[in-house]
């Protein structure tokens, strides 16, 4: 319980926490000078909708939902049994037996799309380069599948004996690492954990470090794979999850549902990646971060909408010349209300005219993950002006009334878009991007 | 029986809202308490657990479960409900 002093004391800083409304015109511009431009020159992915971006990108086309009956050992001690499980995954394709010995799937999936980020960017990370690229990943339960077989082994089971690699395959660098001895990336490498924000955060480290100078690529994003009988039995007792299908924005919404997967980019200095004539995906312009300081799980529209504006201002654009926002939409009461209230109080008119989707709601919400994978439909509207659209909006929500793409994907040309995270703990990572 | 769950419930609503039992009236809401959305899942739990009952709770649309939450009459009443189910 709080007390009276306390309360007073919460009461003024959340009053010391609004912003303005709008930011002001070309507030920023000019003060990103002597940083360097970063520039997206890969992309890789596998999760619900497909284990390729292409496949994901027709799935966000065609508003696809990749959510279905979950599937593994005892599910049906569970009572939340959907979720957005990568299908037809076959390690033995892609790793040897060695590999799948000390590979949990998160780091299985985050190499399979660093691969095809890498393959895509054409980099060859030998010599000099090496030195100057590392990684950052996000991911929130690490090798969770690992943590629950051995568990099941030695308290279920009443094994006493584990196999030696237990330790290096559930620990939550292991991906990063796995990356960096893959590609010999030689500089900066390390994971980032803030819960639904962690790609977000990562993405936004990775973008810092390539602008500063403090590296020249940096491989980044996330991934996650909590879909076992622990991994949903925790988000269970919480009771936000849904028992049949995520629809946020939706009036009838009534929680979310796990996804897992992984998204890798590749982050690259600008005129490094224009001399050697790399194909541009998209320029990554801003990042902001900010912590709502208040709650352990309800989120502040306050600390949501600081990390939007501190985002446009890092970046140097206006409200006006965002079209596209991919939201954090975790189809739950409690965010969706407020991811709204904070965007249409950052943009004000604007508000109105911007669109502004969840893709969860196809891809399920892959918790660490989850910014990584979203990232894709920000590179799709930008690249392909496709805006991936809000699948299973049924219903209006007053307290939702944004344009929320519902339903079908929208032809659209946009200029600059952002991409929101908001991860329980109240940190928010908002990332905007910019057309190459 | 059924002053007994009674005093159960009150017991382990007002160890959440850290209150005596006598003030967890029946006609308090969850709010006059002080019980936010993260308490009621937590005392939902408590009421789980001390009754080896499952109860239908999304804490995203509270108003569409089977388990009223108006206040703490209707709480009780509904415990008692599945209790009874429970021994049926």
């Amino acid at each position: 319980m709080t007390d009276k002093a306390t309360a007073g004391s919460v009461a003024a800083r959340k009053d010391a926490d609004r912003v303005a409304p709008a930011i002001a015109p070309g507030s920023n511009r000019g003060a990103r000078h002597g940083l360097r431009r970063v520039v997206i020159t890969g992309a890789g992915t596998i999760n619900a909708l497909g284990h390729d971006v292409a496949s994901t990108l027709e799935a966000f086309r065609e508003g696809r939902s990749g959510i279905t009956q979950l599937d593994f050992r005892d599910v049906e001690r569970l009572s939340i049994q959907i979720g957005a499980q990568v299908h037809d995954w076959s390690p033995e394709t892609y790793f040897n037996r060695q590999q799948i010995l000390l590979y949990d799937k998160f780091t299985q999936f985050t190499l399979l799309a660093a691969k095809q980020a890498v393959a895509q960017s054409g980099l060859n990370f030998e010599g000099a380069l090496g030195l100057r690229s590392g990684v950052v990943l996000g991911t929130a339960g690490g090798g969770l599948n690992t943590w629950d077989e051995n568990y099941r082994a030695v308290y279920e089971e009443g094994k006493n004996r584990v196999h030696p690699f237990v330790v290096p395959k559930l620990m939550n660098n292991a991906a990063a690492s796995h990356v960096s001895m893959e590609f010999g990336l030689r500089g900066p490498a390390f994971t980032v954990a803030t819960a639904c924000a962690s790609s977000n955060h990562a993405m936004g480290l990775a973008f810092q470090m390539v602008r500063s100078g403090g590296a020249d690529v940096m491989l980044s994003g996330g991934s996650e794979a909590m879909l076992c009988f622990g991994g949903v039995k925790a988000w269970e007792g919480l009771r936000v999850m849904s028992k049949d299908a995520c629809r946020p924005f939706s009036a009838n919404r009534n929680g979310m549902v796990q996804g897992e997967g992984a998204g890798v980019f590749v982050f690259e200095e600008y005129e490094r990646a224009r001399a050697r004539g790399a194909d541009i995906l998209a320029e990554v312009v801003g990042f902001a971060m900010s912590s709502d300081a208040q709650d352990i799980v309800m989120p502040s529209a306050q600390g949501a909408e600081r990390a939007i504006t501190g985002a446009m201002v890092d970046a140097g654009l206006n409200g006006d010349e965002i079209g596209y926002i991919n939201a954090h939409g975790t189809g739950t009461a409690a965010n969706d209300k407020t991811e709204c209230a904070a965007v249409a109080h950052a943009f004000g008119h604007h508000a109105d005219r911007l669109m502004i989707s969840s893709t969860k709601s196809m891809h399920g919400h892959l918790i660490g993950g989850t910014g990584a994978v979203e990232l894709l439909a920000c590179i799709m509207a930008l690249r392909d002006g496709i805006i991936a659209p809000t699948i299973g909006y049924q219903e209006p929500d007053p307290e939702c009334a944004l344009d929320v793409v519902p339903n079908e994907a929208r032809e659209v040309r946009v200029d600059a878009v952002l991409s929101n995270a908001f991860a329980f703990g109240g940190l928010n990572a908002v990332i905007a991007l910019r057309r190459a | 029986m059924t002053e007994e769950i009674t005093q159960r419930i009150r017991a382990i609503i007002a160890e959440q809202a850290m209150l005596e039992p006598a003030e967890v009236t029946d006609e308090a809401t969850p709010a006059d308490l002080g019980i936010d959305s993260l308490g009621l899942v937590e005392s939902i739990f408590a009421i789980e657990e001390a009754f080896d009952i499952t109860i239908p709770f999304n804490a995203n649309e509270p108003e569409k479960s089977d388990f009223d939450i108006s206040n703490m009459g209707t709480i009780i009443q509904a415990v008692e409900r599945l209790v009874a189910d429970k021994a049926a």
